[in-house]
């Protein structure tokens, strides 16, 4: 598998905080990796430096897809080189239909627009076409609902990778099964996913896993044994007494 | 080529539908003081006549139990680059009468125009008015329009307006709208304006909800960029009980636009109760990255989210 996602001592600082302090990582093309830790590690700053989202932009370190550093790419040039955000709590648009906010990223991408294209992305995430694409992507939505419609307009884009931030955050059992199968069609689309969570229960649908702590990486490997440290050592967190900082790689 | 085909080719350049040789759609076309078309259908009459320079007096009546099927659509405008147009307007809607208007107002020339609307209307007990008003002002700039509205809502009417104006430029608009509202009477006030370079916006809309049970909202979306400003005054009062109504104001500002936001909530009942909202604004920066994760560039996200807001 090539490399898609290069990661390479990356530092944030906001206003005084150092937020990431030496992230490392890589992600391979049609592979799932998982990153965990508790709430305000660092896991959605690394997104959105990933995505570029104003005021995250690292002081150091890189971020290199496909062979190319993005650091100063603007996000929508990241966004037409195959990398996308799904966030942990998706915007919503007052006025702006389903049918419309899932054309936006096919015709970003000079694709022809059709009710086939647009249904079946619906379909494949359990939302009904004929009742949702007439609907806005307002506040009328449930969280559930608006995740899956998040996901339909991933899969109509077909980035290369995808990072979903906390996507089982907020979602019924129902979205729940549902965000899994998308993991999955996804992973064998060949994009490479960054699930990023706080939740070991979404590890299993990941390839190799990590735990952030910090802002730093403390461990990496299979996703079974970083969801058992996880699950030992983070909650609460005991980090100074117990944490072992070496790096599996 | 006649006045007459060309109001009406303004009129469907500006997003109108060709309505007018339809003999079930009552319509009024009105070209400064010219009377270019006027039909009307059972239990609708229209009168228009020419009262002096530039003025013209409208009476619309719909008979009491009349429900007209068809909206009716009136068509007013000013074709020349300069012009004037008055329009006196008389609305009756009787007891239990029903009626929807649409009226387009199409100055797609102007460089000098005035337009200025001065409406009563009474909407009788169970009746309901539902008039939406679409606005394309072309692209110079050069069109001010000066409307006035006294509207009585008796027991159990309604009354909608919808005041929508998204393409081209405003020139200068300022509206005065004050609506009483009697018992189990409601009123909908809505405005949709898109204003840029020396766009000039002011609303003000009252509404008193005088009647046991009235309901009322007064809703305003105004986008506005480059030098344009705004100025929006909702007021809505209640003094019975059970009255009940809602002041919403969005307005999404960019460059060195200025928007200002007055809402006045006058309560006077302890039954009754008026809520309000008032955001100004730019464009919300996750909404703003959540398009641009999509592909689009900022300037076509802003425009997504603006639009969407418009027409809502």
């Amino acid at each position: 598998m090539s490399k898609l996602l290069e990661v390479k001592d990356l530092h944030l600082k906001i206003e005084d905080a150092e937020i990431l302090k030496g992230m490392e990582f890589s992600l391979e093309k049609g592979e799932v990796f998982a990153l965990i830790g508790p709430n305000g590690c660092g896991k959605s700053t690394l997104a959105y430096s990933l995505m570029g989202i104003n005021n995250y932009h690292p002081q150091k370190g890189e971020m290199i897809f496909k062979g190319e550093k993005i650091n100063d790419l603007a996000i929508n040039e990241r966004a037409k080189k195959g990398i996308t955000l799904a966030w942990q709590e998706p915007a919503r648009y007052q006025g702006v239909t389903v049918r419309e906010f899932l054309s936006l990223g096919l015709k970003s991408k000079g694709e022809e627009v059709t009710e086939e294209k647009l249904k079946s992305a619906l379909n494949k995430v359990a939302i009904n076409p004929y009742q949702y694409l007439d609907r806005y992507v307002d506040k009328s939505l449930s969280g559930g609902e608006r995740k899956r419609i998040e996901l339909a307009s991933l899969i109509l884009m077909h980035p290369e990778l995808i990072i979903l931030d906390e996507p089982d955050s907020g979602v019924d059992v129902v979205a729940l099964n549902n965000i899994a199968e998308m993991i999955n069609y996804f992973k064998e689309s060949g994009s490479g996913i960054l699930l990023i969570t706080h939740s070991e229960e979404m590890l299993k649908y990941a390839d190799r896993a990590a735990l952030i702590c910090e802002g730093e990486i403390i461990r990496q490997g299979d996703p079974s044994d970083i969801s058992e440290y996880f699950k030992s050592f983070c909650g609460p967190c005991v980090k100074e007494e117990e944490c072992e900082t070496e790096v599996a790689s | 080529m006649s006045d007459y085909q060309m109001m009406v080719d303004a009129y469907q350049e500006a997003g109108g539908d060709d309505i007018f040789s339809d003999s079930e759609v009552a319509h009024v076309v009105l070209e400064r003081d010219k009377i270019l078309g006027m039909h009307a259908v059972e239990g609708l009459e229209v009168e228009a006549d020419k009262v002096e320079a530039n003025k013209v007096k409208v009476k619309v009546t719909v008979r009491a139990g009349y429900k007209i099927k068809n909206p009716v659509h009136m068509c007013f405008g000013v074709l020349p680059k300069e012009g004037k147009q008055i329009i006196d307007m008389n609305v009756e809607i009787e007891k239990d009468a029903q009626v929807e208007v649409r009226a387009d107002c199409v100055f797609p020339n102007a460089v000098k125009v005035e337009h200025i609307m001065d409406a009563v209307i009474n909407i009788g007990e169970g009746g309901s008015y539902i008039y939406k008003e679409h606005h394309f002002h072309g692209d110079n700039g050069g069109v001010e329009v000066i409307a006035k509205s006294d509207i009585n809502v008796e027991a159990h009417g309604k009354l909608v307006t919808k005041f929508d104006l998204l393409k081209g430029r405003v020139g200068k608009i300022d509206f005065d709208y004050e609506a009483e509202i009697a018992e189990h009477g409601t009123v909908e006030m809505l405005a949709r304006i898109s204003g840029q370079k020396d766009d000039l916006v002011k609303i003000r809309e009252s509404a008193h909800l005088n009647g046991e049970s009235a309901r009322g909202v007064l809703d305003s979306k105004i986008a506005l960029k480059d030098q344009a400003e705004a100025e929006i005054y909702n007021e809505l009062t209640a003094d019975a009980a059970g009255a009940m109504g809602h002041v919403d104001c969005t307005e999404i500002i960019k460059d060195q636009a200025i928007a200002r936001a007055i809402p006045i909530v006058d309560v006077r009942h302890p039954e009754a109760k008026v809520t309000h909202e008032a955001a100004i604004g730019s464009v919300d920066s996750t909404q703003l990255q959540t398009l641009m994760a999509r592909g689009l560039d900022e300037e076509e996200a802003s425009e997504v989210i603006i639009q969407g807001l418009l027409n809502d």
